[in-house]
């Protein structure tokens, strides 16, 4: 048996074949951060950091006459994402029916794909992870209006170029960014395509993990790196007579390499100047 | 370029599928390398020169074993079938029964729970 027991399940393949595949789905439209960084992996379970090839701390004792040194290690952090669904609902499945009720299923795979992509655009501090925008050097480019995206995305371009930083670039945007962008504009043309056509050369990514506006970041490779333990997998928890639990679970780390490849985007009102 | 040989309009094709095929396309490169490489090397008559071929050969089998992980990495279905296959004892044609009777033993299920998800990267 693995650490997911997922034969201790009572569950049948059909069932297990369609919670697969809707966890994909949902995965797959909600991870942002993986459409953007460079990505290791899997090594699996047994993989319990990764060796950035630095020293943390070094010490002289003088009485002793020997250096202490830590080696600077990034410890995978394990993401666990509940999912709790009705057995007589799954046992439809081995019945013929393709519609079963799995919205715990996609709410769970929402969760974590959130959580992942909060950790790589936010940073994640009890995981010793720190993200894209924190890291970013650059001062964040102010967004007034909605007409003034193509205006602040071209700026932030030219910022990136300035500091040695080359394209492909990509532009990922938080909720409301991306509903801005994706209405028609004044002239009943969208500002999406507007920004697609003459200032990035790679693509618009929606990341509902993004707090705020939007990051303008190369995708060159080179300069983030998502690092994967055990991949994206449904495990096996408790059941009961009619429940039976489940968690949808990954481990990971996250690193800044080139910490000027991005530059953040906010949008705001004239209320908060 | 041959990875832009498709079979399908490419219009249709995801950026997953591109990658894929330009893995396979690789693979396929590599592999005649080797079969070319091993032959030169086998009717070269100036031992100096053979050495070469075979060292370049070899190189290529690297090259090759590099690009049939990035598969293992990126499709469950690889994944699942080197699993069976590499490193297997016995009789290859009865390796995957022999997989199916070994994992039982254990105790294991023989469905792979791999979700296949990896990266992502340049599909939108």
């Amino acid at each position: 048996m693995d650490l997911l027991k997922r034969e201790l399940a009572p569950i049948t393949a059909e069932a297990w074949r369609q919670i697969d595949s809707e966890v994909r789905r949902v995965l797959k439209l909600h991870l942002a951060g993986r459409k953007l960084v460079d990505f290791s992996g899997p090594y699996g379970w047994e993989l319990g950091g990764v060796n950035t090839g630095r020293l943390k701390q070094i010490e002289t004792t003088p009485g002793e006459q020997v250096g202490h040194a830590i080696r600077d290690v990034r410890p995978l952090v394990e993401l666990r994402s509940p999912i709790v669904l009705s057995i007589l609902e799954l046992d439809y499945a081995a019945r013929g029916a393709c519609d079963l009720d799995l919205d715990a299923v996609i709410f769970a795979a929402e969760r974590i794909a959130r959580a992942e992509d909060s950790a790589i655009f936010h940073g994640f501090k009890e995981g010793n992870i720190t993200g894209i925008i924190e890291k970013s050097p650059h001062s964040p480019i102010d967004v007034k209006s909605s007409p003034e995206w193509p205006r602040a995305v071209s700026v932030a371009k030219e910022v990136l170029r300035l500091a040695g930083v080359n394209g492909p670039y990509a532009l990922a945007l938080g909720v409301d960014a991306y509903n801005e962008l994706t209405a028609d504009g004044d002239d009943g043309y969208p500002l999406r395509h507007r920004i697609e056509e003459s200032l990035v050369d790679g693509s618009l990514v929606w990341a509902p993990a993004l707090k705020q506006g939007a990051v303008l970041l190369s995708t060159r490779g080179g300069d983030y790196n998502l690092t994967i333990g055990q991949d994206l997998m449904v495990g096996y928890a408790a059941h009961n007579r009619t429940e039976v639990e489940l968690y949808l679970t990954e481990s990971f780390t996250f690193r800044v390499l080139e910490e000027k490849a991005a530059i953040s985007l906010k949008r705001t009102t004239r209320n908060d100047q | 370029m041959s990875s832009e040989i498709y079979h399908e309009q490419s219009d249709l094709l995801s950026e997953e599928t591109k990658n894929l095929h330009r893995a396979i396309v690789s693979l396929k490169e590599e592999l005649e390398a080797i079969d070319w490489y091993q032959q030169r090397a086998e009717a070269c008559t100036d031992h100096e020169l053979r050495a070469v071929l075979v060292h370049n050969k070899n190189e290529e089998i690297e090259h090759a074993m590099m690009v049939l992980e990035w598969l293992r990495r990126n499709s469950p279905e690889f994944a699942a079938n080197i699993g069976i296959y590499l490193n297997s004892n016995g009789p290859i044609t009865q390796a995957e029964q022999q997989g199916k009777m070994e994992s039982s033993a254990r105790g294991e299920s023989t469905d792979s729970a791999s979700l296949g998800i990896g990266s992502l990267k340049g599909i939108k």
